[in-house]
């Protein structure tokens, strides 16, 4: 197979194959938290920064014991456990060593644990056969996809709160009929780059 | 509380706990696979197995489970269903396997299978369990098929089931509703739809 390069590893992971807009992953936490800007900032941080350790240790796992000793039938349970215990590990480090970011970041940890998106890059990486600079390097752009749209979401959101919608539509239907207008949008990035 | 009956469990899953409810806890595989009714099915059959299984062995073991470690031990349950699911599908179903993508794997994280598990099958008998996993996979399935169904029709303009040509209707169709955005649109309309009867509910009600 031919080496897919870094670049287009990028474009795929912000643009073309969005997480939250394209690829459905990590929705359910993306509704509640985007009420607003600054709850947004903080899941989209901590979601970022799981995702990039997660693909790094999960890569590791994957091509060093479970694929030579042929047990990759373990690889979702594996990746779950892997993705839980680091959840935990960040949360006791950055509690001991920078508590103002804790209490920034820690109330969306525990939320991560359980997030499809980075369950969903991991198990991505091992589909597409990515290598271990590739695999980090997509954790890393999806992390930012995520945050991009988290963070307009969160400001379209913010800013039409107010307006004076039908009864029926207030709140989550709302939010869906912004999200459908941003995924239309990302829609044409679809054949950017070739598969 | 009343005495529980096994067509008063199923019913409650289908009905009372599921539409809007199951519409946000499912968000993920709800969107994503229900491109075409017959993924949605193939989907909420998966789902149905996992939480069939989850539930028996969870109400099974509910008195040796300790308190503490229950979650990390529903999770493994849980990933052992899917991996069995998942190894099937792959093996007996190539085709749908493939539309459905990353999406079995991901039904470990599905909301609703731990959700149950907690709130459901570490509390009841086996003999409930069956029937509360039933009465949800039922209900979710329904919802599934909804949204493929609308989607499908009008994306498509027909409705295609294992090789039938169930539905034909003479529209141009709207390929925007394949798409994920149509997918967003349809949901959101749905939960207006729903939240709509409700709020007339509650007015003559008051």
């Amino acid at each position: 197979m031919e080496e897919v390069s870094l670049f287009a590893i990028a474009i795929n992971g912000i643009f073309v194959k969005n997480f939250l807009l394209v690829q459905f992953l990590g929705l359910c936490s993306f509704l509640g938290v985007s009420k607003e800007t600054k709850s947004a900032t903080g899941m989209s941080a901590a979601v970022m920064f799981v995702m990039i350790m997660s693909s790094t240790t999960a890569f590791l796992i994957y091509s060093y014991i479970l694929r030579p000793f042929g047990l990759t039938f373990l690889t979702t349970i594996s990746f779950i456990i892997i993705i839980a215990a680091l959840v935990q590990l960040v949360e006791f480090i950055i509690r001991k060593h920078s508590p103002p970011l804790y209490r920034s970041l820690g109330i969306y940890l525990p939320l991560i644990s359980t997030n499809c998106a980075v369950l969903g890059v991991v198990i991505l990486n091992v589909r597409l056969e990515y290598g271990f600079l590739q695999s980090v390097f997509y954790g890393f752009t999806a992390g930012l996809g995520y945050t991009m749209v988290m963070l307009l979401m969160s400001a379209i959101r913010e800013k039409t709160s107010v307006l004076n919608v039908p009864a029926p539509v207030i709140g989550i239907p709302h939010a869906f009929f912004i999200t459908t207008l941003l995924s239309m949008a990302f829609v044409n990035f679809f054949g950017v780059i070739p598969t | 509380m009343a005495e529980k009956t096994i067509l008063g469990e199923y019913l409650r899953g289908i009905i009372k706990d599921n539409p809007i409810h199951a519409l946000v806890l499912e968000l993920c595989p709800a969107l994503a696979v229900t491109t075409s009714v017959e993924n949605a099915m193939g989907m909420s059959g998966a789902a149905l197995f996992v939480l069939l299984g989850s539930n028996i062995m969870i109400s099974a073991l509910r008195k040796h489970i300790p308190p503490i470690t229950r979650i990390p031990m529903f999770l493994i349950i849980i990933c052992t269903f899917v991996t069995i699911i998942d190894m099937v599908m792959e093996a007996y179903t190539p085709p749908l396997y493939k539309s459905l993508g990353i999406f079995i794997p991901l039904i470990v994280v599905n909301c609703i299978i731990i959700g149950r598990a907690e709130a459901y099958a570490s509390k009841n008998t086996v003999k409930f369990s069956i029937v509360d996993a039933f009465g949800i996979g039922t209900g979710f399935l329904i919802v599934l098929v909804i949204i493929g169904a609308i989607r499908e029709l009008l994306g498509t303009g027909a409705i295609v089931l294992f090789g039938f040509n169930l539905i034909n209707i003479p529209i141009t169709p709207a390929t925007f509703m394949v798409l994920p955005a149509g997918a967003f649109m349809t949901i959101g309309v749905l939960m207006a739809i729903v939240n709509y009867s409700r709020i007339r509910k509650l007015k003559k009600g008051a």
